[in-house]
């Protein structure tokens, strides 16, 4: 399945691994923030309703 | 604003400012680069042009933060700006005495400086030209960047970090037309796109000085 | 659509609820065409005839540069918009789209490296190209870095958006002058509309898939951590009112 990269193969496998990596890194940071924002806002605002 | 201008000069003479710091800087800068490449001439000669003119930026970077931020500390800031004077003034009148006592400096010695650096003959007038024409941008820009980082604890760094990559141009185009000097070269091209950069931030900039300085002075 | 429609989501509530209906629907268009164009790219296009395998790099390369750029100027845009309109989704957008764009011209530099050490030689050539792109990578982290240290948020959507449009001109006078400096080993625009015989017909169409999922993860990205940042606005403002209360 896999192509014949020929010489090149180190070059473009390499680009392709930092490239998909910085990408996941980049997505998985995105994410994991916005779950952890929504779920705090969540705590605080029914927090904010129960007392007032 | 003449009454401003002496103002600041007068600080920056008095209790060690800026004044001599930034010609020492440059001294040291001057004596260590050949530590570190070497003390071939030949070598120092190439080179001599951009270090002189690396060693302008760094000089100039360095005392930015004192633009404004004695002023701003003291409480000196908030009653110039309740003052009659348009803030675009006091930005450029300030970006002014920090070329007097930084830039001008600079120029005035910078044959000196390139003697030690072994800069050939040719190139002397080109340097000299092309610090007196780059230094007022980088005071301007400097200016710009000491207005946005004038709140902060630890503006120093930050400070650094935003007004660097903005002095691009200005390095660029001043180096090449000493290093074109040096080499005999035709230097009108960047002799006019520098002193069209110098003009424009001198023109422009002040505007978004001032509004940056008034944000946080709100 | 009517244009004035558009400043309803300036709303931030009206903003969250029409990003989370869209929202899903993009991250999926984006993960396909991303899969599809680098899969289609990788596996069943055929080498250069100069280059080898490594043409296969510039289904990463060319849409992370574009986008890389792109960034900078929707940021431009939307820091304008703020200045102008004060609608604080606007400066939000702005702020969540700086590291995304950071990150894409930080692959388009390693990839270029990378691309460069069999093609020319060396990892990094000061070549006018890669000179501008680590340039526009300082300019983001000074951006990051402006919004990070400062704690008034609408303070600091100011003063970060005056920056960006100071930053726009200093980014593209320093284009030309780098240009100027140097002449460069990089090949001219290798898409543009007219003339596609620049790259072939092959390399084209896995091309324009990748770019369209890179254009789609960016639109993605920014409205899921633009919402981020309203939420955490929002958060903030109820702590605040919670302690004074």
């Amino acid at each position: 399945m896999m192509p014949d990269l020929g010489k090149y193969a180190e070059a473009v496998l390499s680009s392709y691994a930092v490239s998909i990596v910085l990408l996941v890194v980049l997505v998985w940071l995105s994410v994991w923030r916005a779950t952890r924002v929504r779920k705090q806002l969540e705590d605080i605002e029914s927090k904010v309703k129960r007392d007032g | 604003m003449i009454a401003l201008l002496i103002r600041d000069l007068r600080l920056a003479m008095r209790a060690g400012g800026g004044f001599g710091l930034g010609l020492a800087f440059f001294l040291i800068v001057v004596t260590l680069v050949p530590f570190g490449v070497g003390p071939q001439s030949d070598l120092l000669a190439r080179i001599a042009a951009g270090i002189l003119w690396l060693g302008a930026l760094l000089a100039c970077l360095l005392s930015l933060d004192r633009i404004l931020a004695l002023d701003w500390e003291d409480g000196s800031l908030d009653l110039l700006a309740t003052a009659p004077l348009p803030m675009e003034a006091i930005v450029s009148i300030k970006a002014l005495a920090h070329w007097l006592t930084t830039g001008l400096p600079l120029v005035l010695f910078a044959p000196v400086f390139g003697l030690l650096m072994n800069l050939p003959e040719a190139g002397y007038k080109p340097l000299v030209l092309s610090l007196l024409l780059g230094t007022p941008a980088l005071s301007v820009i400097g200016t710009f960047g000491a207005a946005l980082t004038v709140g902060l604890k630890r503006g120093g760094l930050l400070l650094s970090l935003l007004v660097l990559p903005l002095y691009v141009p200005t390095l660029i185009f001043g180096a090449e037309m000493a290093r074109r000097g040096v080499e005999g070269l035709d230097i009108t091209t960047p002799m006019l796109m520098l002193a069209g950069i110098t003009c424009g931030t001198i023109a422009l900039l002040p505007f978004a000085s001032a509004a940056v300085l008034r944000v946080n002075l709100r | 659509m009517n244009l004035n429609a558009l400043w309803a989501y300036a709303n931030p509530k009206k903003f969250i609820q029409a990003t989370d209906r869209v929202l899903p629907w993009i991250s999926i268009l984006a993960v396909l065409s991303l899969v599809v164009g680098l899969v289609w790219g990788f596996f069943f296009t055929p080498e250069d005839y100069r280059q080898g395998s490594t043409v296969k790099i510039i289904y990463l390369h060319v849409p992370s540069a574009l986008m890389a750029i792109n960034a900078w100027l929707m940021m431009l845009v939307t820091s304008l918009v703020w200045i102008v309109r004060r609608h604080h989704v606007s400066a939000l957008a702005a702020r969540a789209a700086a590291p995304v764009g950071a990150v894409m011209t930080l692959i388009a530099l390693a990839t270029g490296a990378i691309w460069g050490q069999p093609m020319w030689g060396t990892w990094w050539a000061w070549d006018p190209r890669l000179t501008s792109f680590l340039i526009l990578f300082l300019f983001y982290l000074g951006y990051i870095a402006l919004w990070e240290a400062i704690e008034d948020d609408d303070t600091a959507a100011d003063l970060t958006s005056i920056l960006c449009l100071v930053g726009s001109v200093f980014a593209l006078l320093s284009r030309y002058a780098v240009n100027f400096w140097n002449q460069g080993l990089h090949q001219g625009a290798s898409l543009s509309l007219d003339k596609e015989e620049n790259v072939a017909d092959v390399f084209y169409y896995p091309l324009l898939v990748c770019i369209a999922g890179f254009v789609l993860l960016f639109i993605a990205l920014v409205f899921l951590r633009t919402q981020t940042e309203i939420r955490a606005r929002r958060m903030r403002a109820l702590l605040a009112r919670e302690r004074m209360g």
